[in-house]
């Protein structure tokens, strides 16, 4: 059997997991007795073990396990959750990760032993000797299965922590709780189809919460004549009976009240503890045992997952190209010369543009992705920065939901981690500080994403100590950067600038997290290679912020069209400054290279036309030039061009690898006509 | 008896031959954009259904006259991995050459053929040279 391709599917899974697993510690960590959470865990564990066990990863599923027997003995109250079972909870989050790395990476899981950590939890269990002592000897069952082992009702059926849950939110909601029995007829043949109407009698009226025997187990005509569900309704017995005894070929009903809404809470909650379950319509006969359930039902509570397919970036980069090519075939019938051309085909025409500008956009959106995903890894970043750092602090997070393109998610990564270190690190004070400057002991880190226009910003804001605008002035000396003289009459922002200089830091120490003098540089450098922009504000004692604006894709952008000779040429719209219009006597000589004065700046021109090599007639002389002001990084140079056509909203594509050795061009694009454009790369023009 | 196919094509009088696996599509002449400062074989750009694929003229390659006729075309190679276009005069068709009518180059001695040959294939009175894609683009 071909694994590599569950392989694959087993790769993005699991990642799935460990990050819901992640983000749940951080959850119970929190609020270490919700049960929900905890109840989350176990599932994401278990499921774990279970895709682990399939494809043979031993260690995987070993120590998920181990996890679930300690998760198994924390839901059942004999131990209590405290911070070392997290913290070594974490580890094993680690560990996981670790293996499933190593099979994205060798297709194994690795060499890494897990001996120590499975004896931690191990720990955890002996610890608490003489409660209990069944979840060692026995492999924790997963959250379904324990229901064999609960003191079983004459039924089989167990309402087990996670329904119980469920109940009571629903009981407080105004719904009651019921259990019924299903006796199908012994001559009915098709069992399964039967008891789907039952299902579907029931859906109409009621959320189901359990089956048991499983749903799926059930369609699959798993099961002898009997099935048991347990739902919430707002309809009462009386109702439900008749409907259910309006199916045929079912030999018994018995329905039996778990739980009542909670307008009569009491008596409810008396029924809930003792567990007695009071039978309505009992219509004793044999009861066959009942199979064990494997998987509980998916539940109307739970939160629904959405519909989703997982489609390769590759499908969708097609799909645009595609998109893009109709795009064109419909500029070209749009300017196509029909002879008469009659309102029927005008209109089509126009319907055509509608639909197609609506595929684009729809595709465009396909691409984007919530900005969450990346940020889903950092609240653990900082709670583990902060043990580190011995400080407390809080990460928010707000607009996690707003959503870039793929293309840009993967780059943003390294800078936000940066920016949040360099946050944590130098921007936080230690709590015995804090407490001296009268704020509270536990810092905050927001981490803000919204849209602004066509760019998103980010911003991580920290109430810290604010950035000391003399030590950075201090350091810029010491280092050469500026002199002493000068450094006296610079601006706050243009001290603040030099903490992007390369190997800048102010950190009096070294530490693991920063200081060693990488990092603001390198996050200005790869914000301005995705065309953004990063500023900084600060304030002492209160904080800083820093913002970091960058546009929504890296697909798609804006250019200015210009026109050389008989070509035509993009130049990216943010690099572009001013347009100007030059008299031959304003150009000047330096050192035999055309400049130009522009309110008191030199600027170098270049000659596009002669830097390119376009055929045609060399510049005129006596002519006023039409001249594009480019800024990129701190150069700031003139481009001369012919004529220009406008903006224009361009789709960036790469130049084939075949073309790699030349230079000046960040890539093309396919025009109107359908022809391809150059995107001119003020980088490489500069140097 | 291992056979290949192979797609033939004319630049000049003289005949070429091409592995058809390697072969995506054949279209009529585009639009080239020129692309400055590309090695000097490269014509420049097209569009193939909104990807950019870099076109090389080979009757400028091997040195014979450029001009277009109605016959002239581009066929689509997929070269390393990426495509590349080549503008040839004429395309004849896709032939199934014994292995045992191509000669490798060496036993064709020295100096007789370029580099970017590997073989030679004699059928009837037809001599095809063989064209190695990646040593022409490199």
């Amino acid at each position: 059997m071909d694994m590599s391709q569950y392989l694959q599917l087993f790769i993005e899974e699991s990642k799935e997991h460990l990050q819901n697993l992640n983000a749940n510690l951080l959850g119970l960590e929190k609020s270490p007795d919700d049960l929900i959470t905890l109840n989350e865990i176990f599932r994401v564990a278990h499921t774990l073990k279970g895709m682990a066990g399939t494809m043979g990863f031993v260690k995987m599923s070993t120590l998920t396990h181990d996890m679930e027997n300690v998760l198994q003995e924390i839901r059942s109250g004999k131990i209590k959750c405290n911070s070392q079972i997290i913290d070594v909870l974490f580890q094993c989050l680690d560990i996981l990760e670790s293996y499933v790395n190593s099979i994205i990476e060798t297709g194994s899981e690795g060499e890494r032993t897990n001996n120590e950590v499975l004896k931690l939890l191990n720990n955890i269990i002996t610890s608490n000797v003489g409660v209990q002592q069944d979840s060692n000897e026995e492999p924790a069952p997963a959250p379904q299965e324990i229901s064999e082992k609960k003191p079983e009702e004459d039924d089989g059926f167990v309402i087990d922590e996670y329904c119980q849950s469920i109940i009571d939110k629903a009981t407080k909601m105004g719904f009651d709780a019921y259990k019924i029995k299903f006796v199908i007829n012994q001559g009915c043949l098709l069992k399964s189809a039967r008891a789907f109407i039952i299902f579907k009698t029931l859906e109409r009226n009621a959320d189901i919460i359990k089956s048991q025997p499983t749903v799926e187990d059930i369609e699959d005509e798993k099961f002898d004549f009997e099935f048991t569900v347990l739902i919430v309704t707002k309809a009462s017995e009386e109702f439900l009976m008749k409907e259910l005894n309006s199916i045929s070929e079912i030999d018994q009903v018995i329905i039996n009240l778990v739980k009542k809404r909670s307008s009569e809470v009491e008596e409810a909650e008396e029924t809930e503890k003792t567990g007695t379950i009071e039978p309505i319509h009992m219509n004793k006969g044999k009861i066959p045992e009942i199979k064990p359930v494997n998987k509980s039902s998916d539940t109307a509570i739970r939160p629904k997952a959405g519909k989703t397919v997982r489609v390769d970036i590759d499908r969708l980069d097609h799909l645009m190209n595609l998109v893009s090519e109709l795009i064109i075939i419909k500029t070209q019938l749009e300017s196509a010369e029909v002879n008469n051309r009659s309102q029927h085909y005008n209109e089509s025409i126009e319907y055509l543009e509608r639909i197609s500008t609506s595929i684009h956009d729809a595709v465009m959106k396909v691409r984007m992705v919530p900005v969450g995903m990346v940020f889903n890894r950092f609240p653990r970043m900082i709670r583990d920065l902060a043990k580190e750092l011995n400080k407390k602090i809080e990460l928010n997070m707000i607009g996690e939901e707003t959503e870039v393109d793929r293309t840009v998610i993967d780059e943003i990564t390294d800078p936000l981690i940066h920016l949040l270190r360099n946050s944590a690190d130098h921007g936080i004070e230690s709590p015995q500080e804090r407490k001296k400057m009268n704020k509270p002991e536990t810092g905050t880190i927001n981490l803000v994403a919204y849209h602004d226009g066509n760019n998103v910003v980010i911003e991580v804001q920290d109430d810290g100590a604010g950035i000391n605008i003399q030590k950075v002035r201090q350091k810029a000396i010491e280092k050469g950067l500026v002199d002493e003289a000068i450094a006296d009459s610079l601006s706050e922002s243009e001290i603040i600038n030099f903490l992007f200089q390369p190997s800048f830091s102010t950190a009096d120490k070294v530490t693991d997290v920063s200081g060693r003098g990488v990092g603001l540089d390198v996050v200005k450098t790869k914000v301005e290679s995705l065309g953004g922009v990063i500023e900084v504000e600060t304030e002492k004692g209160k904080g800083s912020k820093f913002i970091i604006r960058f546009p929504l894709t890296l697909a798609i952008i804006q250019a200015l069209m210009v026109v050389l000779g008989e070509e035509k040429y993009a130049i990216p719209l943010n690099s572009t400054k001013e347009i100007i219009n030059v008299k031959p006597e304003e150009i000047k000589l330096v050192q035999q290279k055309e400049v130009i004065v522009l309110r008191n700046n030199l600027i170098p021109l270049i000659r596009l036309k002669e830097m390119l090599e376009v055929p045609g007639d060399g510049h005129a002389d006596n002519k006023e030039i039409t001249v594009v002001i480019v800024k990129k990084g701190d150069k700031t140079f003139g481009l001369v061009v012919d004529d220009l056509l406008g903006q224009q909203e361009i789709v960036i594509k790469s130049m084939s690898k075949h073309l790699s050795s030349v230079k000046n061009f960040v890539g093309a694009t396919i025009l109107g006509d359908g022809q391809v454009a150059l995107i001119l790369d003020p980088n490489a023009l500069a140097s | 008896m291992s056979q290949k196919n192979y797609m033939v094509f004319k630049v000049g009088e003289e005949e070429f031959g091409v592995d058809v696996a390697d072969t995506v599509s054949i279209i009529l002449l585009p639009a080239i954009t020129r692309v400055p400062k590309a090695p000097e074989y490269i014509k420049g750009v097209i569009n193939l259904r909104g990807e950019i694929i870099p076109v090389m003229d080979l009757r400028e390659r091997f040195g014979r006259k450029v001009e277009n006729t109605e016959e002239t075309r581009v066929i689509i190679f997929n070269v390393d991995e990426a495509p590349i276009g080549c503008i040839v005069d004429s395309v004849s068709e896709v032939l199934q050459l014994p292995q045992e009518n191509v000669k490798g180059v060496s036993e064709l001695g020295d100096n007789m053929v370029e580099e970017y040959i590997f073989g030679i294939a004699k059928i009837d009175s037809r001599v095809i040279s063989l064209v190695d894609l990646e040593k022409l683009v490199a």
